[in-house]
């Protein structure tokens, strides 16, 4: 081993003690490393109990997110490198339940995924006969953004809100709703503001902008949040004034049968 | 009253990829009283489906044609596809793809807002349906989403399914270990369908993620179901070393050019046509993959090649797009070199390898996903249907998840219908699956330093595989690899564990994956070392044609005992409309 470098983790042992502790290990500095290689080389060859998530190494599965030297990351996709010369400090995401070592119990987060009706919502039913909808590459740039996130939680785990307020549904499953709700296809707008305009929706948020500075795809959950609460505002006053002639959902979005 | 325990189910889907999802969309759609599950050891989007770039074929523009389509289909697969099966699989592909566009499947578009296609390696036409390079990952957050708004699905997420439930002959579900708490679950099903993705993992140097260690494949071995053409391994010819990353295809489909260390398109020495400046359908850059890795492999051995840390490699040169279409088109390529290679393609050559991708081989099923096990059926890379045959073509995978994935969701639903009570018996099974795993690996290693650790048995066989039954085989090099792979097997008889949690417990789950990819890497060398000839993937340097009198047949292997070489038999191909040619390039 030529050069080296310290690893310090946070472990936590549920079975075994009660409390969190850090456990430190050194490994090899190899120019292409990235966190992750680090972990992987600590579980292959130093020990085997060490638990962590990971599975595509590309930065696109969105499973390896954890507290670098304090900050959410990536772990495949940070390098080594970049924290010469240690030692690197990791954690689990913060704002987390841990289930084990830098382990997170994520249900929570895809539940509230699920919340914000995440599927495309039309007012009539299509039929494969019917071919393609026609979608410019300008109306896809309208949401496209949005599409790229990987559910990685890095942004909820950057965001005080979220800390603070566990009913909060959180930046990626705004930004998700928004996703659907600039795409020219859809029309469940209405169907998504129950979720965005009620307690822990996306009025809670203060904009602080923490979560579009950790988001490791650009997805911009800030301007996905910011451009709601436009939209939200209207709806909202539409309601309190003259509830009946808000936007009442057109569709549950529950298919039954298709085809 | 209840029709149902809390863990019985009418279809129960093992994988949560774009097979897996597509097959319980499609059950659910077939009959809604019908229950679900989806039985994953990931949370569905973190399938490996998720990194898929290029695109997924289907003809849908008026100057392409469903024959060109399954032509290209069968050559590309050196007439190892089963013929019925391609025709229904690309007149059928179109119809699914777009059921993505309505389901929301954000794919690029023209200007006029119809849905833009690319040419793809091995393609005659433009028909690769493509979401900019980021294909596979729109696809299952598009299938996932789309999933959560059918209340008859429930997941079982992070589970990992440890064996079948076979008794009378009929599969009747699952046991499975729940990660988060080390519980074992009996999960009973009226059918099963098997989607849990390939098995590149066998090799070290793959594009594959961690997980696709073919568990199900493993599985269905174990339950006694054939698995077909093991020995069809796809490398794809550009992978960036070290890391493995894929650069998708579509890179060359843009316009990309391979050079060797002399900056010369080597691909023309190749029988693969003669360079032009821009792209050439099924030409240089254009052509099969396992064309191109061979290629790639001929180059390094005259010293073509340049030398590298992790290996020779050469490069792929994009220079020449500029940097707003590699924006445009390429931009996750751009992010992918940026970051794991520290260069940047607008302005450098992207230094690439073949690079271990798709396993063609497979559970043995037929044109509706059904295995010779009533009650258990199979899609996506976990099977072989076949319609990849002997070199599957770029972006034939994701629409055959599509395609498959329905088809078995329908005929899974259809038995479920029609399925007998569940036998007595279940209970049982799955106590001895119990004690199976507390014998094979927990009876306490604590404290035990690596030795015979999962890792070293691991690197072996990856060293093995890859020395053995890579790009070019022999006698020699396969039957080494065989009997290192016996020697494993017998190493990893039992495997001790450092850790004793319950509580997610990766150990254990990476020692059953290891059991998993050794068993199949026996069946992987056997139907190899069988087959004389070379056709696709499956190269001979002792037997370097092909040889249709002999082996136009599909190799099945079947499992003897854990630790003891296959037995392998073979069936027929089936050819309806397109008797076996020369593959003609170029
Ligand atoms: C980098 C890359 C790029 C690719 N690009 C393209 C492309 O552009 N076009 C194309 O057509 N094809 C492409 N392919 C191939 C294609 O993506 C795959 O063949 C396809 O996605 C496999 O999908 P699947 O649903 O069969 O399996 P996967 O997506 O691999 O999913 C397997 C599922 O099974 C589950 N599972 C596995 N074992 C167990 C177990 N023991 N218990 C419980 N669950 C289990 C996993 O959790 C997962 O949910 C690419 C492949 C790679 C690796
Ligand atoms: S918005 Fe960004 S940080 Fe948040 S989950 Fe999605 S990809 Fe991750
Ligand atoms: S392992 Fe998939 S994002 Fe890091």
């Amino acid at each position: 081993m030529d050069k080296t470098i310290k690893i310090q983790v946070r472990r936590y042992l549920p079975e075994k003690q009660p409390d969190p502790f850090w456990q430190e290990y050194e490994v090899p500095l190899e120019p292409k490393w990235g966190v992750l290689d680090a972990l992987i080389y600590i579980k292959d060859h130093l020990d085997g109990s060490l638990s962590y998530r990971w599975s595509c190494h590309m930065g696109v599965c969105g499973s390896c997110g954890m507290m670098v030297n304090g900050e959410p990351a990536l772990t495949c996709a940070t390098f080594l490198e970049e924290y010469q010369p240690g030692p690197i400090r990791i954690e689990p995401l913060a704002n987390f339940k841990v289930l084990r070592d830098l382990i997170i119990d994520t249900d929570d987060f895809m539940g509230k995924l699920k919340s914000v009706k995440p599927w495309l919502i039309t007012d009539e039913k299509r039929d494969i006969t019917d071919g393609e909808n026609r979608q410019t590459p300008a109306e896809l740039k309208a949401f496209k953004q949005y599409t790229l996130c990987i559910n990685c939680m890095l942004c909820y785990s950057a965001c005080p809100v979220v800390g603070l307020n566990e009913d909060f549904v959180g930046p990626a499953a705004i930004a998700l709703a928004q996703r659907y709700n600039y795409d020219n296809r859809d029309s469940g707008n209405a169907a998504r503001h129950d979720t965005l305009l009620a307690h822990g929706g996306a009025f809670d948020c203060t904009l602080i902008g923490e979560c579009s500075r950790a988001c490791p795809k650009h997805v911009d959950p800030t301007g996905a949040i910011q451009r709601y609460k436009a939209d939200g505002a209207m709806e909202y006053w539409k309601r309190l004034i003259w509830p009946k002639a808000a936007t009442a959902p057109k569709n549950d979005g529950i298919v039954k049968q298709i085809d | 009253m209840t029709r149902y325990g809390p863990d019985e189910y009418d279809v129960l889907i093992v994988g949560g990829g774009g097979a897996g999802l597509r097959a319980a969309i499609a059950v659910a759609e077939t009959d809604p009283r019908l229950k679900v599950g989806v039985v994953s050891k990931v949370y569905p989007m973190r399938s490996h489906t998720v990194s898929a770039e290029g695109g997924s074929a289907g003809v849908i523009k008026s100057n392409d044609s469903i024959d060109e389509h399954i032509y290209d289909t069968i050559s590309g697969g050196d007439w190892l596809c089963d013929q019925d099966a391609v025709e229904a699989f690309v007149n059928e592909a179109p119809k699914e793809l777009l059921r993505m566009e309505h389901w929301g499947c954000p794919w690029s578009r023209e200007p006029d807002g119809s849905v833009a296609v690319r040419s793809f390696g091995g393609m005659k036409n433009k028909r690769t349906w493509y979401a900019a390079d980021k294909t596979g990952f729109h696809m299952l957050h598009t299938l996932f989403q789309t999933s959560l708004k059918y209340e008859p699905i429930r997941r079982y997420d992070e589970f990992f399914a440890t064996t079948l439930l076979v008794d009378d002959g009929r599969c009747q579900g699952v046991v499975a270990l729940e990660m988060a708490t080390g519980r074992l679950h009996t999960i009973a099903a009226r059918s099963v369908i098997l989607c849990t993705g390939g098995f590149g993992k066998a090799f070290r140097f793959t594009t594959n993620a961690n997980i696709k260690t073919g568990d199900g494949v493993a599985l269905a071995y174990r339950a006694g179901v054939p698995l077909k053409d093991m020995e069809f391994v796809q490398y794809h010819p550009t992978g960036l070393p070290f890391t493995g990353i894929l650069i998708t295809e579509a890179t060359r489909a843009e316009g990309g050019f391979l050079l060797n260390k002399e900056d010369y398109r080597y691909l023309q020495d190749y029988n693969l046509g003669k360079p032009a400046p821009q792209p050439v359908n099924r030409t240089m850059e254009l052509g099969p993959r396992d064309r191109l890795s061979q290629a790639f492999e001929q180059e390094r051995q005259k010293g073509r090649t340049i030398k590298g840390p992790y290996g020779d490699y050469v490069h792929l040169d994009l220079r020449h797009l500029g940097e707003q279409h590699i924006n445009e088109r390429l931009p996750m390529v751009r992010e992918l070199c940026l970051k794991y290679e520290k260069i940047d393609p607008v302005t450098q050559c992207i230094p690439v390898r073949p690079v271990v991708h798709y396993t063609m081989g497979g559970i043995d099923v037929d044109i509706n996903g059904a295995t010779c096990v009533e009650g258990l059926y199979a899609a996506g890379e976990a099977s072989c249907v076949s319609i990849n045959g002997a070199n599957r073509l770029g972006s034939n995978s994701l629409t055959e998840l599509l395609v498959f994935g329905a088809r078995a969701g329908r005929a899974a639903a259809e038995h479920a219908k029609q399925a007998k009570p569940f036998s007595a018996k279940l209970a049982a099974l799955a106590r001895d699956e119990e004690q199976r795993i507390e014998e094979t690996f927990c009876k306490s290693g604590e404290g035990k330093t690596s030795g015979d650790s999962i890792a070293s048995i691991r690197e072996t066989l990856h060293h093995q595989m890859e020395a053995g039954a890579g790009i070019y085989r022999d006698e020699k090099s396969l039957q080494t690899a065989k009997e290192t792979v016996l020697e494993l097997q017998e190493r990893a008889k039992a495997l001790p564990l450092q850790d004793s949690s319950y509580t997610f417990n990766t150990e254990l789950t990476a020692a059953m994956e290891l059991r998993n990819l050794l068993e199949l890497s026996s069946a992987i060398i056997e139907s190899g070392l069988l087959r004389t000839e070379s056709r696709g993937a499956h190269q001979r340097t002792d037997f370097p044609q092909r040889d249709d009198e002999n082996y136009l047949k599909h190799s099945l292997a079947h499992r003897t005992e854990y630790g003891a070489t296959p037995r392998i038999e073979y069936a027929p191909v089936t050819i309806t409309k397109w008797p076996p040619k020369e593959r003609v390039y170029g």
